[in-house]
């Protein structure tokens, strides 16, 4: 096998991007998990106040993404700027 | 396959960039969502203070972030600065780096979740005490930041020091287990210092009136906790300034890389099991504030029993660089 330089290191910024986009996904998915399992229970206590409930949730779901954004940033970065 | 040595400082730069932030937003997601879950349950619990509940969970989680945002200031570093000294000890430096700050943002995330939480349902408990609850989640969650500052500073040292005058063997090795040491060893006491600050936090808001002894034994605990972090330190930065002498067999390298890694891995449990401890003393404190002082000795000594794996694995960390 014959590989060029620059493959090697377009094929290491793929693998970054990978590991980058697939370990930052394991975070925000349980976290906003729980948020919103909370958030049903929370809501079966008290009916009456779901809409406060469901923005409280949406905003801290919205914080707990913010890693996860970070990661996709890192991974677009290394897919096509670097 | 032979590349010249700047392709593989690419490669490293790369992979541990990506390996920087895919594993340092792990932590504070899993923190972050663990404080906005209590913190929903909470406003449902008592909907008039919901807007000092809100206040609290935003602020919580913002100190849990902060261990990401470390993370991606190593990646954003190691994506974009040209590393003018070529060696291969530039590229473990690299990878080492990228892993040091990755696996150090986890337990800190995680940890900083549980205080922001617990006064977040503790306002919701008790609504006078929201000042002294936000005091105390602010104390509780910084202290459970230091393992991942500890990485901070090791993921900084690796980079921006000069390692050209040494040996390419066996100093690969002992750059590979200074990060490994640092990171891996930042999980456990951040996970565990989070424990404690959480149920100072409920402590307080379930007995008010016990804020005193609650707040030193949850200091004192949290300090006990953060030891193992410090040993995992210790190891990195005997790894990163020492220097070894040049040798051609596998061993010494090996020995390196395994020190870091006994070191890391072997401070993850105590850290964890400590801060159980304390976090069981601080809540029983809270309740029953008469038995202070034998709540105190015996969650010191739980503690020391829980910490002798980790001299054990400091012992044998020791003994790989000095000894063999």
């Amino acid at each position: 096998m014959a590989i060029e330089g620059m493959d090697i290191i377009k094929a290491a910024a793929f693998l970054g991007a990978g590991l980058s986009m697939g370990l930052g996904a394991i975070g925000p998915g349980v976290g906003e998990g729980m948020v919103a399992a909370k958030a049903c229970e929370a809501i079966g206590k008290n009916p009456d106040e779901a809409g406060l409930l469901t923005r409280t949730m949406l905003v801290g779901q919205a914080v707990t993404e913010s890693t996860g954004i970070y990661a996709l940033v890192i991974a677009l970065l290394l897919l096509f700027v670097v | 396959m032979a590349f010249d040595v700047e392709t593989w400082v690419n490669v490293a730069a790369f992979v541990g960039g990506g390996t920087a932030m895919g594993f340092g937003a792990i932590g504070a997601a899993i923190g972050e969502g663990y404080t906005a879950a209590d913190a929903n349950l909470a406003i449902s619990r008592n909907p008039a203070i919901s807007g000092e509940i809100f206040k609290s969970m935003l602020v919580g989680q913002a100190i849990a972030e902060s261990a990401s945002i470390f993370a991606l200031v190593i990646a954003m570093i190691l994506l974009f600065t040209e590393f003018s000294n070529s060696s291969y000890i530039t590229v473990c430096v690299l990878l080492a780096s990228g892993l040091s700050m990755g696996l150090g943002a986890i337990g800190s995330g995680i940890g900083s979740g549980y205080p922001a939480a617990a006064a977040c349902k503790g306002m919701a408990r008790q609504p006078e005490m929201s000042g002294r609850l936000t005091t105390n989640m602010l104390i509780g969650s910084a202290v459970c930041q230091t393992p991942s500052i500890f990485a901070l500073v090791t993921s900084f040292i690796l980079l921006f020091t000069n390692f050209s005058g040494r040996p390419i063997s066996p100093t690969w090795a002992a750059i590979l287990g200074a990060g490994l040491s640092s990171g891996l060893a930042a999980i456990g006491s951040g996970l565990g210092g989070g424990l404690v600050a959480g149920a100072s936090c409920e402590g307080i808001s379930r007995q008010p009136l016990t804020v005193t002894p609650v707040t030193n034994v949850m200091l004192l605990g949290q300090a006990v906790t953060q030891t193992t972090a410090i040993y995992g330190l210790l190891v990195s930065f005997i790894l990163m300034f020492k220097v070894f002498p040049e040798t051609g067999s596998m061993a010494p390298p090996m020995a390196l890389l395994g020190a870091g890694l006994c070191m890391g891995l072997g401070a993850i449990g105590p850290g964890v099991g400590e801060g159980c401890t304390a976090q069981n003393a601080v809540r029983w404190i809270a309740r029953n504030e008469k038995a202070t002082g034998d709540l105190t000795r015996i969650m010191l000594v739980g503690q020391a029993v829980a910490e002798s794996t980790g001299i054990y694995a400091l012992v044998i960390s020791l003994i790989l660089i000095f000894v063999v």
